[in-house]
């Protein structure tokens, strides 16, 4: 297993750069402008320049590889630098930039994680929780009212987009009913019981709207898993052992059946820190999938480059994840 | 007990099991009665959907109910009526007095347990064993199916074991808490040969060792001739004729064993003879069980065999068939 999470590792480097290149040459190629966005009393000279000391001008190769240079070398030491105080970072002035707000983009992006974490995340693990148990009963009592309810709201809940059951909500719970707010407050800071229920009530609509998508998902794949293990022989077998219906389904059965699921819960893990990008536009989230729609929409390829190539690592990363996985759970699956 | 004398540890009385469908009820198995001595080997033949398997499910409460519904019938086992039973009191039974082996050892192990596990469960669950007892248990149990190496073996997963290893396993599993009663669901047909010749001597010499009673289902003849003291031949959910193993095949009363034993290919006859067959499809259980499920293939089906369904009567010693046909006589039995 370690060989083989070793040599996967090695295999991501190549993958890793090829992807970065065409994250980069599909930003190149869009016809944005970063001094767009600057005030048009500024004469075209100036503009040039500005221009010129981004590095927009030099060719695609140069800025590719600078930026390359920067996020696999440089970033990473400055992170070392802020995580341990050794002094080891170049000067800060070498560090990718944003255009937009002349900052550095890892410090942007790191200002924003924790919003996505937690609402996001949350909102994960809420659907998680939420799915397997429906998964698993439904399967059992296949087309009960249970799982005929079930079916439908799952149906629903994963072919109505975020972005119109997000909107519903705002009108339904925040306009109409009052009950929690519309947008959500990222300055708040939990201190005190009251400030707590306060961060409750603005968290709960964003995770209900991804929450509901999430579970929609999981527990069609647990359902599914779970049919496609019921009839089979073992748990005859079980059964005939005059095994309890308690360990035949959450011990025999269950067991079984995760191993699909665990595989799709683990890749989908990257769309958490891509943070349901539309829904945290929706709450008005400052999360990264904030980050990253601001800085498309005014041509800020540093940042959209760095925060896609996140994303990219993420994913390549997190299918090892799922693959290692697959290979614990289910003993017949050995990787050496 | 159709022949009396020895006690039954098994005694089946009138059992119906129907499974309801959209396409109305299926009746898979239609007042089968039959008993099963202690420490003896029953055999129970009959061709693929001829209820042999439902029936022994129906026994115990393996069914998925629905569809299935057992509708009728009393099955006494140590005193008690198992289908009055609840499930909390037929669970106590299932592994425990009564153990079961299926068909494919490929498939009935749970792939993701190791067979240590596996075979500890029922042990612990009815023996309330503690851990360490269990696995010594178990490792005396992986000895006794002759599985080498046990101690090592109880850590691997059935994957790692061949075919024949894994029925092995099942059967340990089956043996683990002493039954009375062993139900073998067909459980070398998916094996080769070689490996159902192991099988079957393995079996022979734990029945020897333990004294249990086996029910062995199967539809081939051949394994029945070499193990079983008693035959009881199915079709179409009813069981058409039963008796000593030696008896019913030198005198085969019923049409459909004649015809069976004689689908049977001979090793010593002519090459060129063609396989005998039984012309004809298998009943459709959706039919109303009034008239003899095997009438339509019959050579020898007359009037009555379409108005009643023929009950079993004794032929001979310990032996009884279904049928209107006296075959000896070569005319209708007057009964």
């Amino acid at each position: 297993m370690l060989t083989y999470t070793i040599r996967r590792l090695l295999l991501a480097i190549p993958t890793l750069l090829f992807i970065s290149f065409i994250i980069f040459l599909i930003v190149k190629l869009s016809p944005s402008d970063p001094t767009a966005g600057l005030p048009l009393t500024i004469p075209p000279e100036v503009r040039e320049q500005i221009r010129e000391s981004l590095g927009v001008n030099q060719p695609v190769f140069v800025q590719y590889f600078r930026w390359l240079q920067l996020m696999v070398w440089n970033e990473p030491l400055h992170l070392i630098e802020g995580w341990t105080g050794w002094n080891v970072a170049p000067e800060s002035t070498t560090r990718i930039i944003s255009y937009q707000t002349r900052s550095p983009v890892m410090d942007l992006i790191m200002q924003r994680m924790p919003q996505t974490l937690w609402v996001v995340g949350i909102s994960y693990i809420v659907g998680i929780i939420i799915a397997l148990p429906i998964g698993i009963i439904s399967a059992y009592r296949q087309y009960s009212w249970f799982d005929q309810l079930g079916t439908f709201i799952s149906m629903l809940g994963f072919s109505v987009p975020t972005f119109f059951t997000g909107v519903l909500f705002i009108v339904i719970f925040a306009v109409n009913l009052g009950w929690f707010p519309s947008v959500y407050d990222t300055t708040h800071v939990v201190t005190d019981w009251d400030s707590f229920i306060v961060q409750l009530k603005q968290i709960i609509m964003p995770v209900m709207v991804l929450g509901l998508f999430n579970a929609s998902q999981i527990s069609r794949f647990m359902r599914a898993s779970m049919l496609d293990n019921l009839n089979q022989d073992y748990v005859r077998t079980a059964r005939a052992k005059g095994l309890t219906e308690k360990v035949v389904v959450l011990v025999h059965v269950l067991r079984n059946s995760l191993i699909p699921v665990v595989t799709v819960i683990a890749l989908n893990v990257p769309a958490v820190f891509g943070g349901a990008i539309i829904t945290e536009q929706v709450f008005k989230v400052n999360g990264i999938g904030q980050l990253l729609i601001i800085a498309i929409q005014s041509g800020d390829v540093p940042t959209v480059q760095t925060v896609s190539f996140i994303f990219a690592v993420l994913i390549v990363l997190f299918n090892l994840i799922a693959d290692v996985l697959y290979g614990v759970l289910d003993p017949r699956i050995r990787y050496d | 007990m159709p022949d009396g004398g020895l006690p039954s540890v098994l005694d089946v009385k009138d059992l119906k099991t129907v499974f309801r469908t959209r396409r109305g009820e299926i009746h898979a198995v239609n007042n089968v009665s039959f008993h099963l001595e202690a420490g003896e080997l029953l055999g129970v033949v009959g061709e693929s959907g001829s209820g042999k398997s439902v029936t022994m499910m129906s026994l115990i409460g393996l069914l998925p109910m629905p569809p299935a519904e057992v509708r009728n019938g009393r099955v006494m086992f140590e005193g008690q009526d198992l289908l009055a039973c609840n499930e909390d009191q037929l669970r106590a039974v299932r592994g425990a007095r009564i153990g079961f082996v299926f068909q494919d050892p490929m498939t009935s192990l749970n792939p993701v347990f190791n067979v240590g596990f596996q075979i500890i469960e029922p042990l612990r669950k009815h023996m309330g064993l503690s851990k360490s007892r269990a696995r010594a248990r178990a490792v005396e149990l992986l000895e006794l199916v002759g599985i080498p190496d046990a101690a090592r073996r109880l850590g691997d997963y059935p994957h790692q074991f061949s075919g024949g290893m894994r029925q092995r396993v099942m059967i340990a599993i089956a043996l683990a808490c002493d039954p009375k009663v062993l139900i073998a669901d067909e459980p070398t047909t998916a094996l080769d040969v070689t490996i159902q010749a192991q099988i079957l001597e393995l079996v022979k010499e734990l029945r020897q060792k333990l004294g249990m009673a086996i029910v062995w289902i199967t539809h081939d003849l051949g394994v029945i001739a070499g193990i079983a003291d008693r035959v009881m031949v199915m079709y179409g959910g009813q069981v058409v004729e039963q008796g000593p193993v030696r008896e019913l095949f030198a005198n085969p009363k019923h049409p459909y064993t004649r015809m069976l034993l004689e689908t049977v290919p001979s090793v010593t006859g002519e090459r060129a003879e063609r396989l005998q067959v039984i012309d004809g499809q298998p009943p459709m259980l959706a039919q109303s069980p009034d008239s003899c499920p095997f009438r339509a293939r019959c050579p020898l089906a007359f009037e009555r065999c379409e108005q009643e369904n023929p009950k079993r009567v004794p032929v001979g010693p310990g032996h009884d068939a279904a049928c209107f046909w006296d075959v000896d006589a070569g005319a209708p039995r007057d009964v």
